[in-house]
């Protein structure tokens, strides 16, 4: 059953003069890249669900400027802050939802100064909120006692102090949430971080996601676990990489329960 | 002349003091170069980092068998210099043991003294066999070669010939004490020294006074070197650790601070009335550079962290990049700094106090672009420091530099770039397309 999703911008709410009660950013990834987009879907598929007022800036999004930021760019990273804080207060919002732990970070932590402030949560947050409020419900289903590993990305572990939001919703999965030797605080990077994402590593003797990998297929999961699009791509080469595609599956969280609510 | 070892005594004791605070005020001044920034707010919540990181030692413990051992040799440190402070008392006045009037709290003074004593050699030793036996990868680093093994060994025996010349004046002090010795009061409990004492049986007394005074003497002299020792080495951080844990970054850590210079820039720009054509005001201030290319260009927070760092090396064993064997190590960054500080400040000291141009600079001569590039700015460094130390601030600080200053980012990250720059995406698609995954099914 294949409903078509509802996907309201802020320009068309706002025209019929409506306010949602959160906007969902869905980020560069979650935009263009063909995997992330599939996350995009699957959380949008929840949304609707859920009944949860909601809308997209659509053509008026433009990244965040967190790559630029962090590839030294301190100048194109305020002017992109700037012109989507010109967006985003133009519609008064109040609250931004993303499954990106990148922009995440950068809208709620650099943002503010420049003359943005919202509440600012992260898509497991936000889908571990409606759990509690009971706006969605979880029945493991499929992933009844299966290995699931959970990879903790940088922006939303270590920098957000995000650890536990993710896991919970993985146990109300019924799955056996197992961990690799370095997680949470310890949790070891992807690689995609700091804008290496866009460009080729230096010289080393190893790719930073096939250690990473190699980490997670210790933990011997059915699922490697992901909250973020750029982990979701470095950790689904490593697995490929490690020629495992056929056993361990690499998905985000949001996909998991829009496939256990068979949405 | 039965003044003479009290003067003498006071006149090492003025020269290691003042030795020191010259060592220190040379600190200061050379932090200081760096530029300031505001860290006077949330004092409850810095005092409480400090006391919990630095005296609570709460990060060293994440590693069990290196923390506990540390914490033997923080308490042991911390404890045994009340001794220090009678072993002064004694030297100006020419007293022995003048806090003997403690009595049975003397006692256990003493033997509480001389257990950590024996604790810390114990600690010592394994630190020992783990730095030249088991080699930790962490102390085998690159970096870790020359003056900084040379470092970090002579720490150890320094300690250990200060632990041994305190027991070996208790011992000998215990075997006089036995002997009824004139000037030798019952005073203080020797746990472990009644063993070494075995030794001296059969000595005469003039013998154990001269081997008793001689540890004495060589014990104060040892601590004095040592405090003075501490300006041009790791072990700085016995005291540094304090502050730098203080000044510690409390916001997020993923919360990379926003140059101050270039939002004024960007609002320039999105100011629809403002002069494109304007002339700097008269005497405009020359703009400022973007980012760090030296040290004078990092704030006095990160040169404070610079000069704490004791390069135990455990950011760079949880750096990624480091972990698969690129060159870049978030120790090295920082000893990189400090290196460079000295050698600005030797410069200032050669030349009146003034820095003269010496062609040189913290990048390209110190740190690589290649160390810079292969980071991928997360954290683990910053989380793994155990006295908080912010490498990565540096490293962002001195890309800001490479791009916004000399463009010399990798080709493919000026290709994102300008993606960003021309269709908002690091991609390049097109803005407008933003919204066709919901068309995809």
């Amino acid at each position: 059953m294949q409903t078509e999703l509802k996907v309201p911008t802020m320009a068309e709410l706002s025209a019929a003069g409506q306010k949602p009660e959160v906007l969902f950013w869905v980020g560069c990834a979650g935009s263009f890249d063909d995997r992330a987009k599939k996350i995009t879907k699957a959380f949008v598929k929840i949304l609707n669900k859920a009944k949860v007022s909601f809308a997209v800036l659509g053509t008026e999004e433009s990244c965040t400027g967190d790559p630029a930021k962090r590839a030294g760019n301190e100048f194109l990273f305020q002017m992109q802050a700037v012109t989507n804080i010109e967006v985003m207060n133009a519609y008064e919002i109040k609250k931004v939802v993303t499954a990106c732990p990148h922009c995440f970070n950068t809208l709620k932590n650099e943002y503010p100064e420049l003359g943005g402030n919202y509440e600012v949560v992260h898509h497991t947050q936000f889908l571990k909120q409606l759990l509690d409020e009971g706006k969605i419900t979880m029945e493991g289903g499929q992933f009844k006692g299966k290995r699931i590993t959970f990879h903790d990305p940088c922006y939303l572990g270590r920098a957000n102090n995000v650890y536990e939001a993710p896991r919970e919703l993985i146990r109300k999965l019924d799955a056996e949430l197992v961990e690799m030797k370095n997680c949470k605080k310890k949790g070891l990077c992807c690689g995609a971080g700091g804008a290496q994402m866009f460009k080729e590593p230096e010289n080393g003797n190893k790719d930073i996601n096939i250690e990473r990998t190699e980490q997670a297929i210790e933990t011997k999961p059915d699922i490697i676990a992901a909250g973020c699009p750029f982990c979701n791509t470095m950790m689904t080469d490593g697995v490929k990489n490690k020629e495992k595609e056929g056993s361990v599956a690499v998905l985000d969280i949001a996909e998991m329960i829009a496939s256990a609510e068979d949405l | 002349m039965t003044y003479l070892p009290n003067i003498i005594f006071a006149v090492l004791l003025l020269c290691g003091i003042g030795f020191f605070i010259k060592n220190i005020s040379r600190l200061r001044r050379n932090i200081n170069l760096g530029k300031d920034v505001d860290v006077t707010d949330n004092k409850a919540i810095r005092f409480k980092n400090m006391a919990r990181i630095a005296l609570g030692q709460s990060k060293m413990v994440v590693r069990p068998i290196a923390g506990f051992l540390h914490v033997i040799v923080y308490v042991g440190f911390i404890i045994i210099n009340i001794e220090v402070l009678e072993i002064i008392i004694d030297g100006l006045l020419g007293t022995h043991r003048i806090f003997a009037s403690l009595g049975g709290f003397y006692d256990v003074l003493i033997g509480s003294f001389e257990i950590l004593a024996f604790l810390v050699i114990v600690a010592v030793v394994v630190f020992w066999i783990r730095r030249n036996i088991i080699r930790l990868k962490r102390f085998m680093k690159p970096e870790m070669t020359g003056w900084p093994k040379t470092d970090g060994n002579l720490i150890l025996y320094i300690e250990l010939v200060l632990m041994f010349l305190f027991l070996t004046m208790n011992a000998a002090d215990y075997q006089l004490q036995s002997m009824g010795a004139e000037h030798y009061t019952q005073a203080g409990s020797f746990p472990i020294s009644q063993y070494l004492a075995t030794l001296f049986e059969g000595m005469s007394e003039s013998s154990l006074v001269l081997v008793e005074r001689t540890a004495w003497w060589l014990h104060i002299v040892g601590i004095l070197c040592f405090l003075n020792y501490l300006y041009y080495s790791k072990h700085l951080h016995i005291l540094l650790a304090f502050p730098n844990t203080y000044y510690g970054n409390l916001e997020a850590k993923g919360k990379f601070k926003n140059n101050k210079a270039v939002t004024q820039e960007v609002k320039l720009m999105m100011d629809p009335s403002a002069d494109p054509y304007a002339a700097p005001a008269e005497g405009a201030a020359v703009p400022e550079k973007f980012g760090a290319s030296d040290v004078t260009d990092l704030s006095w927070v990160q040169l404070l962290n610079a000069y704490t760092c004791t390069e135990c090396g455990r950011c760079t064993s949880e750096c990624p990049a480091n972990q698969t064997g690129k060159l870049l190590s978030p120790r090295k960054i920082m000893m990189d700094t400090r290196d460079r500080l000295e050698e600005v400040g030797k410069n200032i000291d050669k030349n009146k106090g003034q820095f003269v141009a010496d062609g040189k600079q913290l990048l390209g001569d110190y740190i690589t672009n290649e160390e810079l590039w292969a980071c991928t700015s997360c954290n683990a460094c910053v989380e793994a420091c155990p006295v908080s130390i912010d490498p990565l601030s540096i490293i962002m600080d001195m890309r800001q530099y490479l791009v916004m200053e000399q463009s010399s980012a990798p080709s493919d990250l000026n290709n994102m770039m300008g993606n960003i720059e021309n269709n908002g995406a690091p991609w390049p698609f097109n803005q407008m397309d933003r919204l066709n995954w919901k068309q995809e099914l």
